[in-house]
């Protein structure tokens, strides 16, 4: 009984991390009905990048790279090209702009402490979730949804590549201050190993999902997202700027994977097979449905408890490793059942 | 003028039915045949039969499975090579258990094994579609991985089950080099796309077609989704099938479970996008593509940083690659979705005019 | 142009039939008959549930009570190949046509009831599969003919304009040599020239093959004249069933259409 519950609490927590990534799946496919395949290698190149930069700070050339790109942006924020719509100077965004372009030149080659690396990281990480956004989503748009798949696949290449340039390919380790051991008063009173990791991790997951359906339910720009996952046209026809909502909420992915990479590089060290840990929340999605949050987090802790619970029980009989497609069965045949998920709304289709 | 349809006149359905109606088409074909059957063998080298026309071959078949699955009747999948695997690891097992066993036939047996569990994971595309799909796919690649590694009967209990594939005899000839192994694959390669071809242009790949395009009028107009659906999972698979036997067979000889992971299956996707959804030519020119790329890539990427002063660090010309793949992906995805097929297409049309625009 | 059709015996039978989504009921205790030959018209103001009814009609949509009959068989739940292969076909309200094909091609997805041969004399082409594909093209040929549509023949059909891509529908119907032809909306968005050439093809199907139509439309005129009987519905209900002249003068219909002061 005691090595089942040990069991079933170690799943739920890592379901909650399970969780934490599909979060980031939700967010993008909620406002843009994109299903984002790169939200793991933003996981990877999150984890990747705040690593490097407590190593060796940012690598010369790339940083340069994106310190011109930068200001050529904020050029143009202030002298708009002949015959653009808006012809205002943008002062505010070029002084942003400008701002990070020369504050980035500054920590080339300089060992970060962790938590400048993560602010870094995190501008970062917003960045590229808004170039994204920019370059690969916006030139797609009204394209099917298979497209759009198939275009984040392609990202999830690109990313992966930029990350392991920037940074190399080895393992490292990611030490966030976290003690990764039982639990003492829990061991004492009910003999059961539950690591004080997993539980801060969950801890963490859980605040940072209540954030933001707190964000989405009750601010102004959750609203509009609200309305711009509903319909599109609609909410532009209403006067909601698609794009920018658009770049928030892949800026809020950027964020969402930023915290899943620590913590997961955090457990299991900064490597490649984070971007399989990421594939489960695929999984995940399929049981909780890919609009809701609650059905992520509720989905997460499904195919957690069960990958672990099988593995651990089932798994002897067939030679053990099935958590490696567990999940995946599980949430076939649960498709089978209940193609629109948990939570999800069933979609009848006009004819 | 040398692309000009003008005078050809088909005077008959027959005639207009044909594979190839188009004279110049026809003179192309030819002469590209003669040229792989012939020329090809003549002047190749080792290296080039070895490391790029046999796999090139292999992927392109690969490829065209993908592509009669997701271009024409529109299911996306992302395990390819997980049903390579199962043709691979099948032909082993009917050769290995069955002394007669003829090793064409036994390829055959391997791709309809492929078929048979291309039939399995396509059942869930009975209710679900697009990424949902795609999902349902991800659970094949990595179920077939997991249980060719873990069930050591498939692998003849070798260790991590790696499978040696034995020598090509048909008929007591042995192929054995690599010139014979070419003519070999082509020969194989050439058939199946011929059939690939014909059936995309008849009854089949209408039906198919009709599914990917809008599956309510389908039905109405009498296509049996099961039938029509399961039908492109069982063929696409077994195209994959006999290409993960020839890879093991014809082009590796060794292969392990493992070999057949996500990555594959991603390629062959990439083949497609590249080379061209929905065409049986782009499947071939996506295959070149991905096949020549890298090696063009590792081939001239140090000299050229060098000739710019930089040094590249090692293992940079695999990360540049995937770079630049992915960003190949998403250009061709905004850009041109048919790929690389429909720039072919448009050339022609260019060329039924030139040189007189007017 | 009215009534000088012979129509013969009542081939399809809606009887007692009520469908709802959810909470939205869209048809309720809707029955009415179609006869051998007749041209029949469903009217009524929109959302009425005249698409619904039609989507019955070829099992689209499960209705939760009632049955459908259709020459003597009678259908509870029916999927749409059955009613394809019992010789239905229809066309949309909104375009329905496969858009990455050509017009031949579409048109030849029409005749797939047809095929006999299997996919592996398909893959091998020669001999019967070959045979059978040019009898296929030699009886689309004929459609294309009597539609007039034989300069679009290769084209793709999402480059062509509305009016045509609604005849390539039609002629995808045709394809299928139906006894049953469903016309929805066969003449909406379309200018006065066109709508008198679809008018004559409809017309002209109803005489050289001999085939029953069913068809929803908007245009008055165009229901007047075409139609043998015309069933109007509103909110899903029946309203009223008879000749266009019955039909006109019904006062119940009257108020549908113009409005009834409370």
């Amino acid at each position: 009984m005691q090595f089942f519950l040990e069991v079933l609490i170690g799943g739920l927590l890592s379901g909650v991390m399970y969780s934490l990534v599909a979060l980031g799946f939700v967010l993008i496919f909620k406002a843009s009905g994109v299903f984002n395949f790169a939200q793991g290698a933003l996981v990877f190149l999150a984890a990747l990048t705040t690593v490097g930069l407590m190593e060796r700070g940012a690598p010369g050339w790339i940083t340069g790279l994106i310190a011109v790109i930068l200001l050529a942006l904020a050029f143009f924020a202030v002298k708009p090209r002949k015959g653009a719509v808006a012809a205002r100077p943008d002062w505010r965004k070029a002084a942003v702009l400008g701002g990070i372009a020369v504050a980035s030149l500054f920590i080339i080659g300089k060992p970060l402490p962790f938590w400048v690396a993560v602010a870094v990281t995190l501008v970062f990480m917003v960045g590229v979730g808004v170039a994204t956004e920019r370059i690969v989503l916006r030139p797609l748009v009204n394209q099917p949804p298979i497209t759009l798949f198939m275009a984040t696949i392609g990202l999830t290449f690109f990313l992966e590549g930029l990350a392991q340039a920037m940074w190399g390919a080895n393992v490292r380790g990611l030490d966030i201050g976290i003690p990764d051991e039982p639990i003492p008063w829990l061991m004492e009173r009910y003999d059961i190993q539950v690591s004080s990791f997993d539980l801060a991790g969950a801890g963490i997951a859980a605040v940072l999902v209540a954030a933001l359906a707190l964000f989405f339910n009750k601010t102004r720009i959750g609203r509009a997202l609200r309305a711009v996952a509903d319909d599109h046209q609609a909410a532009l026809a209403v006067g909601i700027p698609l794009k920018q909502i658009w770049a928030i909420v892949w800026a809020a992915a950027g964020f969402v994977a930023l915290v899943a990479g620590l913590l997961w590089g955090a457990r299991n060290g900064v490597q490649f097979a984070l971007t399989f840990v990421a594939l489960k929340a695929l999984p995940v999605l399929i049981l909780g449905g890919f609009e809701s949050i609650a059905g992520a987090i509720v989905g997460g802790l499904i195919i957690g408890a069960s990958e672990k619970l099988a593995e651990v029980y089932i798994g002897p009989m067939v030679g053990g490793g099935i958590e490696s497609w567990f999940a995946y069965v599980v949430a076939l045949l649960f498709l089978l059942v209940r193609p629109e998920g948990l939570f999800g709304e069933k979609h009848i289709d006009r004819v | 003028m040398l692309y000009r349809e003008a005078g050809q006149f088909r005077t008959s359905y027959a005639e207009d039915q044909q594979i190839f109606p188009i004279r110049q088409d026809r003179i192309a074909i030819t002469a590209f045949l003669l040229v792989a059957f012939i020329a090809v063998p003549l002047v190749a080298n080792e290296y080039w039969l070895k490391a790029i026309l046999i796999p090139f071959l292999i992927f392109s078949l690969a490829a065209l499975g993908l592509n009669i699955l997701t271009g024409y009747a529109g299911q996306l999948s992302l395990g390819t090579a997980g049903f390579m695997a199962v043709g691979a690891f099948a032909a082993y097992n009917f050769e290995l258990r069955l002394e007669w066993m003829p090793i064409l036939l036994s390829w055959i047996l391997g791709g309809l094994a492929a078929a048979l569990v291309g039939i399995l994971f396509g059942l869930p595309s009975l209710r679900i579609k697009g990424f949902y799909l795609a999902v349902a796919t991800l659970a094949a690649q990595f179920f077939i991985v997991w249980a060719l590694t873990k069930f050591p009967w498939f692998s003849n209990y070798s260790s991590s089950g790696v499978i040696t594939a034995g020598k090509i005899e048909i008929l007591g000839y042995v192929f054995d080099s690599p010139i014979e192994k070419y003519l070999l694959v082509l020969t194989i390669v050439v058939l199946m796309a011929l059939a690939a071809k014909n059936m995309v242009r008849s009854e089949t790949g209408r039906a198919w077609m009709a599914v990917r395009d809008m599956d309510v009028a389908a039905e109405v107009v009498g296509i049996r989704m099961m039938h029509t659906k399961l039908l492109a999972f069982a063929v696409s698979s077994f195209y994959c099938g006999v290409a993960g036997a020839l890879y093991a067979y014809a082009y590796i000889g060794t292969v392990e479970p493992e070999g057949f992971n996500l990555d594959l299956s991603f390629r062959i996707l990439f083949m497609i996008i590249i080379g061209g959804v929905g065409s049986i030519l782009g499947s071939f020119l996506g295959a070149a593509f991905i096949i020549l790329f890298p090696i063009f890539l590792n081939a001239y990427a140090d000299p050229f940083a060098h000739a710019l002063g930089i040094d590249l660090p090692p293992g940079m010309t695999s990360n540049l690659e995937l770079m630049i793949f992915g960003a190949l992906i998403i250009f061709f995805l905004a850009v041109e979705p048919h790929g690389l097929a429909r720039l072919w297409q448009i050339a022609k049309e260019k060329l039924r005019l030139w040189p007189f625009p007017h | 142009m009215t009534a000088q059709r012979q129509t013969g015996e009542p081939v399809l039978v809606v009887k007692d039939v009520s469908l709802s989504f959810g909470g939205v009921r869209a048809l309720s205790n809707v029955s009415f008959d179609v006869r051998e030959h007749e041209i029949r018209a469903i009217i009524g103001p929109n959302g009425a549930g005249k698409s619904s009814m039609l989507n019955v009609i070829n099992g689209v949509y499960h209705p939760q009570v009632g049955t459908v009959t259709y020459r003597g068989v009678s259908r509870h739940r029916v999927n749409p190949h059955d009613a394809a292969a019992q010789g239905i076909a229809r066309t949309f309200q909104n375009i329905a046509l496969f858009k990455g094909m050509t017009v031949l091609d579409n048109i030849m997805t029409g005749r797939n009831l047809k095929t006999r041969t299997s996919f592996v004399e398909q893959a091998i082409w020669i001999g019967r599969a070959r045979r059978e594909e040019l009898e296929q093209r030699r009886k689309v040929e004929e459609v294309i003919d009597f539609l007039e549509i034989q300069h679009v023949r290769k084209t793709p059909v999402g480059r062509l304009p509305y009016g045509l891509q609604k005849r390539v529908e039609l002629a995808r119907a045709l394809a299928a040599e139906p006894s049953l032809l469903l016309l929805d909306e066969p003449m909406a968005g379309m200018n006065i020239e066109e709508k008198q050439d679809m008018c004559r093809f409809i017309l002209d199907v109803n005489e050289q093959f001999g085939t029953t139509i069913v068809l929803i439309e908007h245009d008055m005129g165009v229901v007047m004249d075409l139609s043998d009987r015309v069933v109007v519905l509103d909110y899903g209900k029946m309203l009223a069933d008879g000749t266009p002249d019955e039909v006109r003068a019904n006062q119940a219909v009257i108020d549908a259409y113009l409005g009834v002061k409370h």
